[in-house]
């Protein structure tokens, strides 16, 4: 009988393979319940779902919520701005709280990396992280999996390349981590300055020339860049961020085959990515979002019914 | 008139060059008598059982917090905390609210402390509310009680300032202390900057930040020829500066924390805050070189850098957490099994590393064990085996790494001031 | 320890696929609007099989479909086991149709209400009649069979197989007593 050996998806680092297999696989059944008429299921009937956001993500806390609702879960949101943590309450507080209001599952997205595991070793409720800081973001991460495995038949030997900001990136480092157990190639690609130190020792290749990197690949990975970070002084202006690591259409038709584009979203277009190139054949980017959906209902179903 | 009589320890004194098994008795806060074998009677008799009789150990670097955050730890807890872990005296940091850069503040420290069985030896701010700008008044720091001047907590970071106070310090023989950070590159750090940190998603501390300034003080250092002392060396590099510094005969000194040759930044993992200091845990290669420089004596005392933090403040997500750690009570403990366990230092060193070297850099009076002179001991067992257990430490607060191990080399008690703090076993 | 009695054997089980093949047609006045569906795994084989018989009888292939009713088990929502969740495929709709639903053993019916709340999301069928090879009794819920290939009366201690070529190598079906050691 298939079962997940964690008990909850804090994130990739660790993961085995025969765990991120089974969600994947999973994640097939729950596409197809998503091509029904009636795209909910009666699985998690009576089950709690509290999805935790203390920061703003409408696009991530939509797609876990309509994973909830479809296995018949009973939702709770909690954010920010509607909640007392607006009002100083402490994370200690919150997980008191979680603990007392004896919720199944937390939906956790998070500015402060490691505040997901904080609040697991403090309830007994099963945990998801939707984001931390930039720690990990597992749910993208596999659900960008999902999209190449589809893409490609199989995650082994293909060669995926991440481009942008790595240093401040969760979804990044979820990659990196998914991929290298699943056996595909990973490569980095961005300044040097928004590169993590040592990346190359999570199994890595490190490219800072675009076109090097766009030529490797079979897949790339374009990630947002955060309109802060030229306040940070990582790069000079957007502008040049563009020239020099956007992708764009003359870039992709230099080369000698076609290669998937993903992002996770949202797109700042003009900037990382061009819109033709978003919006264009080679994009895989819409169907993320529908996989984005399944790939929660498989996680919240092998989390929500595993058996102690 | 009271008297205590040890039998069967082990006199280790690198002052007087004793070291062997004798039995030793105290008159009234007075070592009256040291023999291999005393047949007279006391008040109390302890059986050491092999136990160090050393001189009373110093640590040179404590945040005790009072005033103004007495709800992490007093003078009063943290003297308690002092004795429990083995020492005599500490010198404490200026970083209160307000800080000791007032003659009345670093008085009244001492006031306070008086009649406590560890000394308490203030150390005055290098500058005016510790705020890199203008010169505390040194002097009248020096004359009042202040024993090293340090803006510890943070980096001095103006060099004409340090060259200032060098020179000043120079006048009345103290050394000034440096807590090395170079501000810009640490800005928004919460553990050390490499492979942890990026597997880990917290941003980093680069060692540049450290090996920067160490760097720059001691061109300053050589070109002035002041009294330096550098506070918690953590990188290999930093290590290196000192040595080639102390090569070219700079006067400068250094010390290290029993967490920096103890812990790695693999220690962060599990996002644990009481792994959260400054300067942060560093790699396996760091750690090395540090205890290779307790071997090679570039590093001269060994200091906790005691940090009390409330639960509350430290129960938070660990950007958010303030750093620091306690270390008072876990000190011996780590030192023996760090470093006499894996033949870094002798039991000989490890009592310079911790009493002889620290007294010396702040200009503390020498202790001698001879009879007639005051008592001012630390006794300690080398092999005993104990658990660590942060419910039981006497320090008010609880933000220990370490809550847990098992550790080889146990205190236990002190002798100082006419005062016996003995710790039930 | 167990002691199996074979009850039907080969031939024995062909015939009963012909004859529960017949009675459908024969009910449904013709094939016009049937959609044959087995119940993942072995009732699958079985639709396979009476689907082959009742192309044989009226020259017309049904459409056939799979049908997972993991996510809608009660014993799954209570955490009493977890199985593998599979794929539903249905590749027709079930709107206005007499779905002809397959299984091979009908038992306590919690499987069988499981894919009428499933089928149910499915689309909204004219009718669907319910076959299966064994009706062993002991039933939790008020669920019958439309088409029975063989009912047998059993205890607690008994299990009923049904043997399937696919998988088992040959058909037949057997009665197991469980015996305590």
């Amino acid at each position: 009988m298939a079962s997940l050996t964690i008990d909850h998806l804090i994130g990739l680092d660790g993961v085995p393979r025969e765990d991120i297999a089974l969600i994947l696989d999973t994640t097939d059944t729950f596409l197809e319940v998503l091509d029904r008429p009636v795209k909910k299921v009666p699985t998690l009937q009576g089950k709690t779902v509290v999805n935790l956001f203390f920061e703003n993500s409408t696009r991530t806390r939509i797609s876990f919520e309509l994973a909830e609702r479809r296995l018949s879960a009973d939702v709770v949101n909690f954010s920010v701005g509607t909640s007392s943590v607006s009002k100083g309450e402490s994370l200690l507080d919150t997980a008191r709280n979680i603990e007392a209001m004896k919720v199944d599952m937390v939906v956790m997205r998070h500015s402060a990396a490691g505040a997901c595991e904080f609040l697991r070793r403090r309830c007994t409720s099963r945990f998801i992280n939707a984001g931390d800081g930039a720690h990990e973001h597992p749910t993208q991460a596999l659900l960008d999996m999902f999209t190449l495995r589809r893409e490609f038949g199989t995650l082994e030997g293909i060669n995926v390349c991440i481009v942008g900001d790595i240093l401040h990136s969760r979804v990044a480092r979820s990659n990196m981590f998914g991929l290298v157990t699943m056996g595909a190639n990973v490569a980095v690609c961005g300044p040097p300055t928004l590169l993590p130190r040592h990346v190359d020792r999570l199994g890595v290749r490190v490219f800072t020339d675009i076109d090097e990197a766009l030529a490797w690949c079979d897949a790339v990975n374009v990630l947002r860049i955060q309109l802060e970070r030229r306040a940070g002084g990582y790069f000079p202006t957007l502008r040049e961020y563009h020239d020099v690591y956007g992708v764009t259409a003359e870039r992709l038709d230099r080369l000698s085959r076609r290669i998937a584009i993903l992002h996770p979203g949202p797109i700042n277009r003009g900037v990382e990515i061009d819109s033709d190139v978003a919006d264009g054949p080679q994009s895989v980017i819409l169907r993320q979002v529908t996989h984005g959906v399944a790939v929660r209902m498989a996680v919240l179903y092998l989390l929500g019914t595993k058996t102690e | 008139m009271s008297s205590y009589l040890f039998r069967n320890g082990h006199v280790i004194d690198p002052v007087t060059g004793v070291d062997g098994q004798r039995d030793l008795l105290i008159v009234d806060g007075v070592i009256d008598c040291i023999r291999e074998h005393i047949g007279a009677s006391a008040d109390e008799t302890f059986d050491l059982d092999g136990a160090v009789i050393a001189p009373g150990f110093c640590d040179m670097h404590v945040h005790f917090r009072e005033p103004g955050e007495e709800h992490k730890e007093t003078l009063a807890t943290g003297a308690l905390a002092a004795a429990a872990g083995g020492f005599t005296a500490v010198a404490c940091m200026p970083n209160t609210i307000p800080p000791l850069d007032t003659a009345e503040a670093v008085l009244s420290i001492r006031q306070k402390s008086d009649r406590f069985p560890v000394d308490i030896h203030p150390i005055g701010a290098i500058t005016k509310g510790r705020e890199g700008r203008e010169l505390a008044p040194i002097a009248e720091l020096h004359a009042a009680g202040a024993v090293a001047f340090s803006d510890d907590g943070t980096c001095l970071q103006n060099a004409k300032l340090l060259r200032i106070a060098l020179d000043y310090a120079s006048v009345v023989d103290a050394p000034v202390i440096q807590h090395a950070e170079d501000a810009a590159l640490s800005e928004g750090g919460a553990m050390n900057e490499g492979y942890m940190s990026t597997v880990l998603g917290l941003p980093g501390i680069p060692r540049i930040a450290e090996d920067g300034i160490v760097l720059r003080d001691m061109a300053v250092v050589e070109y002035v020829d002041g009294t330096y002392h550098l506070a918690h060396v953590s990188t290999a590099s930093a290590v290196d500066a000192v040595r080639a510094a102390k090569v070219k005969g700079l006067r400068v000194t250094c010390e290290a924390a029993p967490h920096h040759f103890t812990l790695t930044d693999e220690a962060v993992r599990g996002y644990d805050t009481s792994t959260k200091v400054k300067p942060p845990l560093r790699t396996r290669d760091d750690v090395v070189a540090v205890k290779e420089a307790f071997r090679d004596g570039v590093i001269d005392a060994i200091a906790t850098d005691h940090a009390p933090h409330a639960a509350f403040e430290k129960e938070v997500e660990y950007v958010y957490a303030p750093f620091g750690i306690i270390g008072l009570e876990t000190a011996v403990g780590l030192a023996v099994t760090e470093l006499v366990e894996q033949r870094y230092l002798t039991l000989w060193e490890l009592v310079e590393r911790f009493s002889v070297n620290p007294r010396r850099i702040l200009r503390l009076p020498e202790i001698r064990i001879e009879e007639g002179m005051q008592a001012n001991l630390t006794f300690f067992h080398p092999s005993r085996e104990w658990s660590v257990d942060v419910r039981q430490f006497r320090s008010r607060s609880r933000n220990s790494p370490f809550h847990g191990m098992t550790l080889r080399g146990k205190p236990l008690g002190i002798v100082n001031k006419d005062q016996l703090v003995w710790l039930a076993e | 320890m167990s002691e199996t009695q074979i009850l039907i054997d080969e031939p024995g089980f062909d015939r009963m696929i012909s004859r529960l093949a017949h009675e459908i047609v024969e009910h449904n006045h013709g094939t016009s609007d049937l959609v044959i569906i087995g119940l993942r795994t072995r009732g699958v084989y079985v639709a396979r099989r009476i689907r082959e018989k009742i192309a044989a009888i009226e020259g017309v292939e049904l459409p056939l479909g799979v049908l997972d009713v993991t996510l809608y088990r009660d014993d799954v929502r209570q955490h009493l086991r977890q199985p593998e969740v599979r794929a539903s495929d249905i590749p027709f709709d079930i709107s206005d149709r007499h779905v002809i639903l397959v299984d091979d053993v009908l038992f306590t019916g919690r499987t069988v209400r499981s894919a009428l709340d499933a089928l149910i999301d499915f689309g909204r069928p004219r009718t669907i009649q319910l076959v299966v090879i064994v009706d062993r009794g002991h039933r939790e819920l008020p669920i019958r069979a439309d088409y029975t290939g063989k009912t047998i009366a059993t205890s607690r201690g008994q299990e009923v197989r049904v043997r399937l070529r696919e998988v088992d190598g040959s058909d037949g079906i057997d009665l197991v007593t469980l015996q305590d050691t």
